[in-house]
């Protein structure tokens, strides 16, 4: 697989608002997705907490994922980028 | 009476504590997180200690912390507002032993007001009816889809450990249910640092009525009236307001006895609110204890003239109520609007951000808590509610008239926030005639966009 088809299958995932990103559903509980992982669309992918109010960010595509930048906890402004997933 | 108080708080709440301290002569902490470091709080109390990185469970839910400073700067004192520490029973076990007066509730009370099946048994032996629900929390997906089978829909997941509205969820079906669950307990750690929740069947069209108690060390318990709380959305109180449009001086009365009742039973003290849903025939059924002041205790304040937060500190102090519902010099109407930096139109989406222009209201029988101000940055960890106006006038008609008056005049820029949506409630034919149901607001919404779509 060429460098461009690669690029053209990376999809990105960003910040729908801005909000804190959890990356796993609660301070005791394994991460929702980590590097390397096979997701579904929609499949849950992290939550993002605006002034209390919890979404889950959902991939918007079936892949792997393969970068997560955003830090757990870190507050992302609205259109972050939080993750990467390699279009399967 | 106490030399100096921590006010263990964030937000409009630790500006209305600070305040009534400083009118009693009382020195003031404030506690901010690094989020909050520009807020105003900090300047209006005597001292202000950080606490913590924004993240409210590593700040403003920290109970060792809090501690630490409250030692460290001599408070004798610590009034926890509402939400955060405020129904924690760890918390005032800790005050306790710290030898601390925390303001507010006993440890027991809490635990009993925390653990909502032993509330509501407690309601049940005063003689207060009360809805169906789980024996408790609910740990699972599985056992919540057990339980409301056997209940039958419609259901609603409510926070076990919290209050104010927070982590609750209606589910319509098995498959909302299955979605919804693992969320209402995450909302349910972040505010209250308990994921345990419960299940409880639907009341259809309720009003949401309730007391305001006090209760005194002495065992001399009177309420204040009440508030009608049913304009809402998702169970977040929207408008407030006091007396209630509904109630009949008899059903005030019966509801009145019945939450003393609730909170004799109790052995409570301090400052407390019942809970009750009234059905359309004016059945009602005892819903929770709200062991804390509330977010809309200024309603009472207005037609009371009570400083409820003065009466906190003072019972806590040891000191007599000394008078009863029948004492009080009743008057007028007032009404509350939670100010929310959400927007309406879009699910009521969470909207943080600067504020680059800000114009608060003023004038005859309006009141104005906030802690916004011109240039301030509403931080993504907290609360959206940015501030609460009261209007007040001899009639209900005349506090929606004062009301509708200074939502017209308060800008807050650029932010989305409820204003809009609260002017069109202020004309609407039904609200004004107190004709409504906790769905009211319903019809004023763009079909809702669910949150995690």
């Amino acid at each position: 697989m060429s460098d461009s088809e690669k690029a053209a299958r990376r999809v990105e995932v960003r910040a729908p608002m801005s909000g804190v990103f959890y990356r796993r559903p609660g301070p005791d509980d394994a991460a929702y997705v980590d590097v390397g992982d096979a997701v579904e669309k929609k499949q849950v992918l992290a939550l993002l907490e605006t002034m209390k109010v919890f979404q889950s960010v959902k991939a918007p595509v079936a892949g792997t994922i393969v970068e997560i930048v955003a830090e757990n906890e870190a507050a992302l402004k609205d259109n972050d980028l939080m993750m990467v997933i390699e279009k399967g | 009476m106490f030399s100096k108080i921590l006010i263990a708080n964030r937000g409009e709440i630790a500006h209305r504590v600070i305040r009534s301290c400083r009118e009693m002569g009382i020195a003031t902490v404030a506690v901010y997180s690094e989020a909050d470091d520009r807020s105003l709080h900090l300047s209006l109390a005597d001292e202000a200690v950080c606490i913590g990185p924004p993240i409210s469970a590593r700040s403003y839910l920290n109970m060792e912390k809090m501690m630490e400073v409250a030692k460290e700067t001599g408070a004798d004192a610590i009034h926890p507002g509402y939400g955060y520490l405020a129904e924690r029973e760890a918390f005032a076990a800790l005050c306790e032993a710290e030898g601390i007066t925390f303001i507010g509730p006993t440890a027991g009370n809490l635990r009993l007001a925390g653990d909502k099946l032993a509330a509501k048994k407690t309601a049940i032996y005063a003689g207060v009816p009360v809805i169906s629900s789980s024996d408790g929390n609910v740990p699972t997906v599985k056992e919540a889809i057990d339980i409301c089978e056997k209940m039958g829909y419609p259901v609603m997941i409510k926070s076990a450990g919290g209050g104010g509205g927070r982590g609750i969820r209606i589910c319509e079906d098995e498959e909302t249910l299955t979605e919804e669950f693992p969320i209402a307990r995450m909302e349910a750690r972040a505010s209250f640092g308990n994921d345990a929740v419960y299940i409880e069947k639907v009341i259809p069209e309720p009003r949401h009525i309730e007391f305001q108690v006090l209760c005194d060390t002495r065992k001399h318990v009177t309420h204040l009236g009440e508030r009608e709380c049913t304009i809402q959305r998702r169970f977040q109180k929207l408008i407030e307001e006091s007396p209630s449009p509904f109630l009949t001086p008899a059903l005030r009365e019966e509801m009145g006895e019945a939450a003393m009742a609730v909170l004799k039973a109790a052995d409570y003290v301090n400052a407390g609110t019942v809970e009750f849903l009234v059905d359309r025939e004016g059945a009602f059924y005892f819903m929770e204890i709200n062991a804390r002041i509330q977010v809309e205790h200024p309603v009472t304040e207005q037609t009371t003239g009570m400083d409820l937060i003065k009466e906190q500190i003072r019972m806590a102090a040891g000191e007599a109520l000394g008078y009863t519902f029948d004492d009080l010099h009743l008057k007028g109407w007032a009404m509350e609007c939670r100010i929310n930096a959400e927007d309406p139109d879009r699910g009521f989406a969470p909207c943080p951000g600067t504020i680059t222009r800000y114009r608060p209201p003023g004038g005859f029988g309006v009141r104005l808590d906030t802690h916004l101000y011109e240039g301030y940055e509403l931080p993504v960890f907290y609360d959206s509610l940015v501030a609460k106006l009261v209007s007040h006038d001899l009639t209900r008609s005349g506090a929606i008239r004062v009301m509708k008056r200074a939502l017209e005049e308060f800008r807050i820029e650029p932010i989305k926030t409820t204003i809009p949506l609260y002017l069109r409630v202020m004309d609407d034919p039904r609200f004004l005639e107190g004709d409504f149901d906790t769905g009211f607001i319903q019809r004023f919404l763009p079909e809702e966009i669910e949150e995690d779509d």
